[in-house]
């Protein structure tokens, strides 16, 4: 292939790759995400091959496999274009009904479709499920059609004709004013507005000037950013040439953690195709604009994903922030003007240029635009990757996208914001999505973890969880956060363990001005913030740990016992059986007790006994009711009649 | 575990000599390929990239993914990402490290299982999850890990 030499070229090669396809011809796009690749779409994909194959339907029928389309929780999905049909909880043994069925017969598999579990409706396409209905996708949306290892599907959408428009129609002053326009704000969690970095780095004196793309989502419980890079690194990387052409940069590092292999290799694959499309290097598009890429691999460290500290990597140095008297902006990589922004952020980028700053800004709220992607986990019913405009509630994103709590329990609070952020309670989830509302709750936006939390989820071990996260990750070199952060922990563990005395809270609330207001890096300022919020709405938890020595959601293992109810153990020995303590006594006709001296409250008893019995009882701040006696224990059960 | 040849180490390094700021991607490679970072590749790459051992040491310590002793023959990851802590990700972490009698971190005595913590593998709707070497166990229960280890021999 030689390289594309004028927007002309592009558009000609676009008519010709689209003349290539044939709209009717049936194409199964399967998610080869790691989430699907976790449920074993690998095999799905296997066997969708072999049957095409058996059914000699061999370039009749395509297969692609794309990236994420943020159902997760009913993986593996599978879409089925023309029609647009979506089968969810696809397992290989699906997959000759679904070729006989659908690619041949055109009819659909019932069974295979989104069950509504209100209503009992089935949704047969992607937009008619609930999930979807409520989003809007301006990011993802593009990840069933696009095969990432193929630049081709990419440029079959549009793809790279931004970067044309900027190129050639554009002044890099004109594509800054655009982006300042629309006033996108950064997705990595900051929301410092995209412009004006890009402005900064650009007036900034010194050369060679650098743009960074930060995939170092170390966040738990966020994966935005990857499903972005392994689904469609394209768009990640034409956002970025743009920026560069806009900044006057002529080289560019993306920065990956090395927990995501998928993402690193989907990523380079891009870049050596966008070089061999002459979309990246010397004389892009034949527009004179040079601009290379290299792609870093992070180690495992969370605080190198703080800007100052993700530089200090890519120069091979151990990544540690530094005090950011300067930004990095002016002074960053070997002490140039950087400037770095996140995945999400960069891959806004085309779509501003494209459509315009107006159109962008016309959605989302006053003063945050545009959409935002979060991964929508823990105790909700449909996992996944959601994409909303700003402002949309709460409540919305968790109701009506995510189908509310799972087990008909009762809804507690929603955390946003990975470690930095915090928790938000249920009297506030009519709150908008919107970078400046979150922080007014002490949360904020953060890169887009969103973990929602139901009844048996206790806020102190939910606030010990993320010390214990940050004293991990802390990197040790300023005093406050090394130190104040164990301090916070030590007091936090007492108080699950039972041990908190009454002054703790005030200390907490003071070790956390101190890590606010001294601190080098945003980790140790926004450290406090997941035990602040937990303080501040829910503090008759910390009450009842230390006060009355009681967990209320039965969590904290120092303060829970756990028993048997002898009027419902059926004698089934599956606790038993599965007592790592050997703690719980009994036998086939015996009701079963849990020895309170041997038993390690690790909680499989409960967890196994089958919920049809609930035999196993969890209780917290009150005595274990004592155990049956010996004839009380002789379980008689009902026979059979001959 | 794999002894080390001079000469397949030099290739590794061969890659990025004469590069700026190359350190971690060439440990990130030593590590993938031998599971470790030996003294001896240590010694090496401070002779090959003129770089002090001490400073290879100072990012092989500081990195997760990398690590100065050997790993066991399998690395058995639990994810205790938030999501996966809220479903009970800890219940497994610490039936594991009972089964294996080790603590996170820590590799068994017969070097067949390294235990390691991780904070979110992005599959949370998995949750809880545990990686060993590449194949994801989502939806864990503690009753169920036994069964999966002794699949790995």
């Amino acid at each position: 292939m030689s390289p594309i030499n004028s927007p002309a070229e592009l558009e000609r090669l676009r008519q010709e790759i689209l003349s290539k396809r044939d709209p009717k011809k049936p194409c199964i796009a399967i998610c080869t995400g790691t989430g699907c690749l976790a449920l074993g779409c690998g095999e799905v994909v296997a066997a969708f091959r072999q049957e095409i194959q058996r059914q000699g339907l061999e370039g009749k029928a395509d297969i692609k496999e794309t990236g994420c389309p943020g159902f997760c929780e009913k993986g593996t999905i599978v879409v089925i274009y023309p029609e647009e049909i979506c089968y969810l909880q696809v397992m290989p043994e699906d997959v000759a009904e679904i070729v006989l069925q659908t690619i041949i017969g055109k009819k659909i598999v019932d069974r295979l479709l989104y069950n509504d579990p209100i209503t009992n409706e089935k949704a047969i396409h992607v937009q008619d499920i609930p999930f979807y209905k409520n989003q809007l996708r301006l990011l993802l949306g593009n990840n069933t059609r696009i095969d990432p290892q193929n630049i081709d599907d990419y440029l079959a959408l549009r793809g790279y004709s931004a970067l044309a428009k900027a190129l050639f129609q554009m002044t890099p002053e004109q594509v800054l004013e655009d982006v300042k326009r629309a006033n996108l704000r950064g997705r990595g969690g900051g929301g410092f507005p995209a412009g004006r970095k890009w402005e900064t780095t650009r007036n900034a004196p010194g050369e060679p000037k650098y743009v960074i793309v930060n995939c170092d989502e170390g966040d738990p419980g966020a994966f935005m950013d990857r499903a972005l890079m392994e689904g469609n690194p394209h768009s990640v990387l034409e956002g970025l040439i743009i920026g560069a052409y806009a900044i006057g940069s002529h080289e560019g590092f993306i920065y990956v953690r090395q927990e995501y292999p998928l993402a690193v290799e989907n990523v380079s694959i891009a870049i050596s195709q966008a070089e061999e499309y002459g979309l990246l290097g010397k004389n892009i598009l034949g527009s004179g604009f040079d601009f290379g890429v290299k792609v870093h691999r992070g180690a495992g460290a969370f605080v190198s994903g703080e800007s100052s500290a993700l530089m200090t990597a890519i120069e091979g140095r151990v990544g540690e922030p530094r005090p950011k008297y300067i930004h990095t902006a002016i002074s960053g990589i070997w002490g140039r003007p950087s400037n770095l922004n996140n995945v999400e952020t960069w891959a806004n980028v085309p779509l501003i240029i494209n459509n315009g700053a107006d159109w962008f800004s016309s959605i989302g709220t006053e003063r945050s635009k545009g959409t935002k992607i979060f991964s929508l986990v823990g105790k909700v019913n449909n996992t996944g990757l959601v994409e909303v405009p700003m402002g949309i509630s709460l409540r919305d994103i968790i109701y009506k996208i995510g189908g509310g709590i799972p087990k008909g329990k009762k809804f507690k609070a929603v955390q946003t914001g990975g470690p930095s952020g915090g928790c938000i309670p249920e009297e506030l989830i009519d709150t908008p999505v919107d970078f400046d509302e979150l922080t007014k709750l002490g949360s904020m936006m953060g890169s887009g973890g969103m973990i929602v939390m139901d009844e048996d989820t206790c806020m102190v071990d939910v606030a010990k969880y993320f010390i214990t996260f940050l004293t991990d990750e802390a990197c040790g070199k300023c005093v406050p956060c090394r130190l104040g952060i164990k301090q916070m922990l030590e007091l936090l563990t007492n108080i699950t363990e039972g041990k908190g005395d009454k002054g703790d809270i005030e200390r907490l609330k003071e070790l956390a001005g101190i890590l606010r207001d001294t601190s080098l890096c945003a980790l140790g300022v926004t450290a406090p913030n997941p035990v602040l919020t937990t303080l501040q709405y829910f503090p008759d938890e910390y009450r009842a740990h230390i006060e009355e020595k009681r967990c209320l959601a039965c969590v904290c293992k120092a303060l829970v016992s756990y028993y048997i109810d002898p009027s419902k153990c059926q004698a089934c020995l599956i606790c038993l059986r599965n007592c790592p303590a050997q703690a719980i006594s009994g036998s086939k006709n015996e009701i079963h007790v849990i020895d309170q001296t041997k038993c390690t409250k690790c909680g499989i008893c409960f967890e196994v006994c089958p919920p049809r019995f609930s035999a196993v009882k969890r209780t917290s701040g009150e005595p274990v009711p004592p155990p049956p006696s010996a004839e009380e224990r002789v379980l008689v059960r009902a026979k059979a009649k001959h | 575990m794999a002894t080390i040849e001079p000469s397949e180490l030099d290739q590794l390094i061969d890659k990025y000599v004469g590069e700026e700021g190359v350190l971690i991607q060439l440990l990130l490679d030593i590590q993938q390929e031998y599971n470790w970072i030996s003294l001896e590749a240590s010694k090496r790459i401070s002779q090959r990239l003129n770089i002090p051992v001490s400073q290879v040491h100072r990012i092989a310590s500081f990195y997760k993914a990398m690590s100065l002793v050997p790993r066991g023959k399998h690395l058995v990851s639990i994810c205790l990402g938030t999501a996966c802590h809220v479903r009970g990700g800890q219940r497994i972490m610490e039936k594991v490290e009972q089964l294996l009698g080790v603590k996170a971190g820590e590799t068994t005595l017969d070097r067949k299982f390294t235990l390691e913590r991780v904070n979110c593998l992005g599959c949370c709707a998995l949750g809880p999850v545990m990686v060993v070497d590449k194949d994801y166990h989502g939806k864990m229960a503690a009753a169920k890990i036994k069964e999966v280890l002794e699949n790995y021999d």
